[in-house]
This record gives C-alpha cells, sequence and structure tokens, in this order.
C-alpha cells in the first residue's frame, strides 16, 4: 500500500511511545546506571567504568548459561517448527472438528506459566506423576531431579508441549488462506503431494512461519518461569538458563553491577538476533 | 487426506491433554491420598481442594487481582495501540521504520532484565502493590504486540474505505469509530486475546510489583511450597482454576483464532 508522508502520524503514536518508553527507557537507564557502577551496599556508588562488563564476558559462568541457552533455543525451534508444521497440514480444513482441534490446542497458550512448571513437575515426578511413573515401568531409570539428562528431556518435552501449538496455529492459518483453485490446478498439472507442499503451501505459510520463528525465538531465550519451577536450574546448574543465572545473581547474591552489566550483553544478544530476523522478514515482504 | 495422517492431530491433542488430565486428577484428591498412592483416577473423589479455595479470600482474591489487573492492561493496550496502528499502517513520517522495530525491540526484553528496575520505578512513584502497576507493566509486552497485530490488520483494509468516508462528509473521529473500527473488529478481537493472553500468564513482574493487595492468584499459589510442605491437592485445584478462565476465552474467540494468529495479513 502506498503510504502519504503526514507527520501527523507522531500525534496518533504519541500515547503508546510515552507509556511504552516510561516502562523501557527508565528502567533501562537504571540497568545502564547499575552497570557502569560499583556499591558497597550502604547505598553509595562508585564509578568502575566497563569493568564489570569485561567480567562478565570473561566468565565462564555465563558462557555456560549462553552455551546452555543456545541448545535450548536451537533444539526446541528445531523441534517445535517442523512439528508444527506437520500437524497443522494433517488438520482438518472443515467442520466441526475444527473449532474442537483449534480450542483444545490453543489451551497449554493460556495456562500461566508457573501453572504449567508446576504441572509438568507433578506430571513428570517419578513416584507420583504419570510420565515419571510410566517411563520407570517401561524400563528407563527416568529422574529428572537428579539426573540431568532426564532434566533436559523433561524441559524440552515442556517447551513442546507448551508452545507448539503456536506453530500449528500460525501454520494453519497461512494454510487456510490458499484458494481451492490452487489445488485444483495442481490435481490437474498431476503435482504430487511432495510439489505440493513445496511450492504452493510452504511460500504461503513463509510470512506467517517467520513470525513463529521470532515468536519462538524471543520467548524461548527470555524462559524463566517455567523451568525455575520444573528444576530450579538443577541438578546442579545443569538447566540454569540464562535468566535464571541472571536473578541469582541480581536477586540472590545481589550483586547488581554484574547482574547490570549481563542484563545488558543478554539484550543486545537476543536484539541482534531479532534484527537479522526482522530485517530478512522485512525484505521478504517487499519482494 | 489419508487415516494415518487424521491421527496425527489426535496423538498431538492427547499428549496435551495428559498433564492437564494428570493436573485435574490430582486437585480431587486429598495431598494425602497424592502421596501415599498410585491411581489414574481418584479412589476417595473429594472437593475439599475447590471448596477451601473458594471459601478463603487469601485464595480467591488471587483470581480478583488477576483478573482486574488483566482487564486493565487489554483496554489500556489496545486503546493506546489503536491509533497507533493506524498511523504506521497509513502515513508515512520521520522515522516510522524505526520506531516500529524499537517498539518491537520492547516484546524482546527479558522480564528478568526489567524486574528489579520495575521494582524500583513503581515504588518511587507510589504505585507499588496496586492493580495499575501491574496493568502498566505488562503493557511493555503488550502494547508493541497489539500495535504489530492491529497494523496487519489495519494494512488488509483498502485505503479507498478512507478515501470515501471523508467523500461522504465524514469527520476522521466518526469514521474511526463508526466506519473502520466495525471493518477491523476481527482485528480488534484478536489482539485483546493476545494481550488476555500474555498478561495472565505473565507471573515474574506481577510478582515482583505487588505484595498482598493486588497479589495474583499464581504467585499466591507458590505459597502452598513454604507454609505446610508441599499442598499438593490444593496446588492442582488452584493450578486447574487458572485454565479455566483462558478456556472461556479461547472459547468465544475460536473462529477467529485461525485467522489471527496469522496476524492479519497472509
Amino acid at each position: 500500500m502506498n503510504k502519504t508522508i503526514n507527520q501527523k502520524g507522531w500525534l496518533f503514536v504519541l500515547p503508546v511511545v510515552v507509556l511504552v518508553a516510561f516502562n523501557a527507557i527508565i528502567p533501562l537507564m537504571t540497568v545502564v546506571n547499575y552497570s557502569v557502577q560499583e556499591t558497597f551496599g550502604d547505598n553509595t556508588f562508585f564509578w568502575s567504568g566497563v569493568g564489570w562488563f569485561e567480567q562478565v564476558l570473561h566468565s565462564p559462568r555465563f558462557h555456560a548459561a549462553l552455551g546452555r541457552q543456545l541448545m535450548f533455543t536451537g533444539i526446541i525451534l528445531a523441534i517445535e517448527i517442523p512439528l508444527g508444521v506437520i500437524i497443522a497440514l494433517a488438520m482438518p480444513r472443515k467442520g466441526i472438528w475444527v473449532s474442537v482441534c483449534l480450542v483444545l490446542m490453543a489451551l497449554p497458550l493460556l495456562i500461566p506459566w508457573n501453572v504449567v512448571g508446576a504441572m509438568w513437575n507433578i506430571f513428570a515426578l517419578p513416584d507420583i506423576g504419570l510420565l515419571g511413573r510410566s517411563l520407570n515401568a517401561i524400563g528407563w531409570d527416568y529422574n529428572f531431579t537428579r539426573h540431568p539428562s532426564d532434566a533436559w528431556f523433561t524441559l524440552i518435552a515442556m517447551d513442546v508441549w507448551h508452545w507448539t501449538s503456536l506453530v500449528v496455529l500460525l501454520a494453519y492459518a497461512g494454510l487456510v488462506s490458499i484458494p481451492d483453485a490452487y489445488y485444483q490446478a495442481a490435481k490437474i498439472d498431476g503435482a504430487s503431494p511432495w510439489a505440493i507442499f513445496r511450492y504452493i503451501q510452504l511460500p504461503k505459510m513463509k510470512r506467517v512461519l517467520t513470525i513463529a520463528v521470532l515468536l519462538r525465538f524471543m520467548d524461548s531465550f527470555n524462559i524463566y518461569t517455567e523451568p525455575f519451577v520444573l528444576t530450579g536450574g538443577g541438578p546442579g546448574n545443569s538447566t540454569t538458563l540464562l535468566s535464571i543465572d541472571l536473578v541469582k545473581v541480581a536477586l540472590g547474591q545481589f550483586d547488581l553491577g554484574p547482574a547490570a552489566a549481563m542484563s545488558l550483553i543478554y539484550f543486545l544478544i537476543i536484539l541482534l538476533l531479532s534484527w537479522i530476523f526482522y530485517t530478512l522478514m522485512m525484505r521478504n515482504e517487499e519482494q | 487426506m489419508n487415516r494415518s495422517s487424521r491421527l496425527i492431530p489426535l496423538i498431538y491433542i492427547i499428549f496435551l491433554m495428559a498433564p492437564i488430565y494428570w493436573l485435574l486428577n490430582m486437585s480431587f484428591k486429598t495431598t494425602n491420598e497424592i502421596l501415599g498412592s498410585f491411581s489414574l483416577w481418584p479412589q476417595n473423589f473429594t472437593l475439599e481442594n475447590y471448596e477451601k479455595i473458594f471459601t478463603d479470600p487469601t485464595w480467591y482474591m488471587g483470581y480478583v487481582n488477576s483478573l482486574a489487573y488483566v482487564s486493565i492492561n487489554t483496554v489500556l493496550s489496545v486503546a493506546v495501540a489503536l491509533p497507533a496502528a493506524y498511523a504506521f499502517s497509513r502515513y508515512r513520517f520521520v522515522g516510522d521504520k524505526h520506531l516500529f522495530f524499537w517498539l518491537l525491540t520492547n516484546r524482546m526484553a527479558p522480564a528478568a532484565v526489567f524486574a528489579l528496575p520495575f521494582f524500583q520505578l513503581y515504588s518511587a512513584v507510589g504505585l507499588f502493590d496496586t492493580y495499575l502497576a501491574v496493568a502498566l507493566a505488562h503493557t511493555l509486552f503488550n502494547i508493541p504486540l497489539a500495535v504489530w497485530i492491529l497494523e496487519g490488520f489495519m494494512s488488509g483494509v483498502p485505503k479507498e474505505l478512507d478515501e470515501t468516508a471523508y467523500i461522504d462528509g465524514h469527520s476522521f473521529p466518526s469514521f474511526f469509530f463508526k466506519i473502520f473500527l466495525p471493518t477491523i473488529a476481527a482485528g480488534v478481537g484478536v489482539a485483546m486475546f493476545f494481550c488476555f493472553m500474555f498478561s495472565w500468564v505473565e507471573l515474574l513482574l506481577a510478582k515482583t510489583l505487588t505484595a498482598v493487595e493486588a497479589k495474583p492468584i499464581a504467585a499466591t499459589m507458590t505459597r502452598t511450597a513454604s507454609t505446610a510442605g508441599y499442598e499438593l491437592g490444593l496446588l492442582a485445584a488452584a493450578g486447574t482454576l487458572t485454565i479455566v478462565p483462558g478456556a472461556f476465552v479461547i472459547y468465544f474467540v475460536r473462529n477467529y483464532i485461525a485467522k489471527g494468529f496469522a496476524l492479519g495479513r497472509v
């Protein structure tokens, strides 16, 4: 759509800018403030320059948390995106089952995040949980509070459970927007199911899938409550993702300087990666 | 479509329902039964967990508090996002693209980063432990999302609609409220759904910004862990009840969900 140049636009966005700026800029400046100062806990602060940033960037603990975070985000994207597309392709297009499927599938999205964590905790406990009990019954020595690999398995299963539906609903929305005529044309041409997927369905889903990847990337990088309630970052530090580590430093040890520096580095990483996604997405749209 | 692919959604839904069923199952058991025996359904069916929640104000007020700040947030976010989204979809102005991306960056900000500064900010302005504090804090991620969704829907409406309305003698407010808003009603519904959803499920900020008066239900739940050991039955019942409002909301928007998740333009 060709837009008219009209500076009145600023008037329309003013309320949004004021509200978001109040919430974003003041707290962000507080964080910046802490990140360049040193305190001994009596509310007196000293300038310390970029010392905290250097400390965080060289800390093995931060590297480990970042590594776990990247692994977590990578794994869940690799599972949720293809799985979501497969489920969306297999969903009915008409009839009452559409509503039933959509309502049931959207349900996990509206459960408070700590309830998701608590629910999976009691679901997976080896003594009283359905999942834990079943896995042990088939001979797997499963205990997510003791074995790091089981903790990871549970964490990923929980995230797949929680968020795959978002990908399904997005992909489904892309699919139902394809006119029937496209399929009829493909049928006349004798196109294989794979060709239909590759040349009709996938291009139509491209935009919604970019949104899905962007949202899942941002949210999985920010994940805090669910793993905190499920495993508390344990056993040991094996599931301590970035947010959990950050809260441990900031509120647990009350090291405001390093926590603030870590926050900024963390935020910049998300910003950089999201900017890349966003630019690619906008370029696709302009074509 | 062949039979085997029909099974995929079915298997997926069973996978989704299993943990929810387990929560429901536990909510009808006493904590002793949960810890003492393992059964696929309650042996001594009890409603005492629910009874406790509905009779104890420290419990049920949690739901009232959560619903209060979620409603304020939803109305506020969508109300301010509407004109902004209109501007983004119709006008070009200095810095519009940068502004749009800046708004989106706030959707990316980890809540953990903002928890402590938010606490200090809202304490300083005297809003700590009020519905408004949580509602305002949640606009940080809900306004950008609402603007994004509404902008998508508005861009799908041809500009000729605006022009015809002006020729017919409508003023801008009369056009906006009488013609434009009804046209994008589905978009408004979807934006409200998303705002409700993200405000309802968020806990970290809601918990940080409240103490007693505005404490959300999800935070009330965490106390079952600290007082008398784990009161698992009570925890399960409270958890089950947090699913109910979400289920209601989904039911009402079910016909818009598929379209709305595509954010208007596919």
